[in-house]
């Protein structure tokens, strides 16, 4: 059954058209590569099926943790802001820990906004950053820390919710191989064991190498080799 | 991989006996493909006949008595030159690939089709060696990177053909 299910998304950013058309279905506890060359619309994808976008046309339908089905074009701002912060996880490129802050705050951060005390919040983000192997830069802020550190502390940050899904937009675009290979390993890996979906854009083959399928991404137009089926 | 060689600087680290041989090639080169007995011992030949290896010895056991080879200076000096030689990088100029996506221009079939089909076997491939590599050792990994860097190339050349079909379609059409 689908976890997630987009069909017939269309986004234009002034007189470029993103997407025309695509679609895509993820399944619960899958991790899919998302692949297609720069400019194809596999970002704004990722950002649609995330909430994070409304789309111009199309549907997006959610299953969340009760068995609803929800559909995220329909729902307001604030509505998709909770959604994103209860059931999502996002890990991005660049610059998404608050510099500020040391890297347990950083990991214990999606808890305390959801109200839970910083005790537990700290507890809880601890045990994620030894899993991905970052505990010792716990009170580091993310400026002291090597890049590929300071993903896999984003990845902790991803990971601390228990979210259904984990959103990666070019997860190791800005690391050397041997890291990106760690950060990719330990993500897929804590994600099988969780049964969080992943839905990775990459445009690196060995990196979607990480999914159990793809989805390729051309001129705006998805196309998803198992559903086409 | 020349055989032969790889026997030679196995032999630097002392004599071994042709089973031993087949076996630390195995363990180290074989991967998926193990020597044959008949391929060491009539590589071991060659090389005893060139002066590369000499007998040193025979090693009573169990079974029948078994040779012990050594590495001979010439030997030596052999796989010194071998190792200091570059191996001469592939041209890739005779690309099966290519072909089938002009013959599937040329026939007025879908090209698109031919480079997506080929897109997933390759990442079906990919896929089994990142997780090969994940249960591997060092050595698996490093065998297993090998193949997916040469694999990912192909990959981007097919993405890169998918983005120029139109181009090639009109070219080919000449």
């Amino acid at each position: 059954m689908s976890l997630l299910r987009a069909e017939g998304l269309t986004k234009s950013f002034g007189r470029t058209h993103a997407l025309d058309g695509a679609g895509i279905t993820i399944r619960e506890g899958e991790v899919v590569a998302v692949m297609g060359p720069s400019g194809s619309g596999k970002s704004t994808l990722l950002h649609c099926l995330a909430g994070i976008l409304p789309p111009d046309s199309g549907t997006v339908h959610y299953r969340d943790h009760s068995g609803s089905d929800r559909e995220l074009t329909s729902m307001n701002d604030g509505e998709r802001s909770e959604l994103r912060r209860t059931e999502f996880g996002f890990v991005f490129q660049f610059g998404q820990l608050v510099p500020e802050l040391t890297c347990l705050e950083n990991v214990a951060l999606p808890l305390r906004l959801s109200g839970m005390k910083r005790k537990d919040a700290e507890r809880a983000a601890k045990d994620w950053m030894a899993r991905l192997e970052v505990d010792a830069v716990a009170d580091q802020r993310p400026g002291e820390t090597s890049g590929g550190q300071g993903q896999r502390v984003a990845v902790a940050r991803a990971l601390v919710t228990g979210p259904k899904v984990i959103f990666a937009d070019e997860p190791t675009g800005a690391l050397d191989s041997l890291n990106g290979e760690r950060v990719m390993h330990l993500l897929t890996t804590a994600a099988r064991e969780t049964g969080a979906a992943v839905v990775l854009v990459t445009h690196e083959p060995r990196v979607a190498a990480y999914s159990d399928r793809e989805v390729v991404v051309r001129d705006g137009r998805s196309r998803d080799v198992e559903f086409a089926r | 991989m020349s055989i032969g060689h790889a026997l030679l600087g196995l032999l630097e680290g002392g004599p071994r006996h042709g089973y031993d041989l087949k076996r630390a090639y195995d363990e180290r080169f074989g991967q998926d493909r193990p020597l044959h007995y008949g391929q060491v011992y009539s590589t071991l030949s060659r090389l005893l006949k060139n002066g590369f290896v000499t007998e040193a010895g025979v090693e009573a056991g169990d079974g029948p008595e078994r040779k012990r080879y050594a590495i001979t200076d010439a030997g030596v000096t052999d796989v010194e030159r071998w190792l200091s030689t570059p191996e001469k990088p592939e041209p890739y100029l005779q690309n099966t690939l290519y072909a089938k996506v002009v013959l599937a221009l040329l026939s007025g079939r879908s090209a698109t089709e031919v480079l997506d089909a080929q897109r997933a076997a390759h990442l079906t491939t990919m896929r089994e060696l990142t997780r090969r590599k994940a249960d591997g050792d060092l050595a698996d990994q490093l065998i297993c990177d090998f193949a997916l860097f040469h694999l990912e190339a192909d990959l981007r050349w097919l993405e890169l053909t998918a983005a120029r079909l139109d181009q090639l379609a009109a070219e080919v059409a000449r």
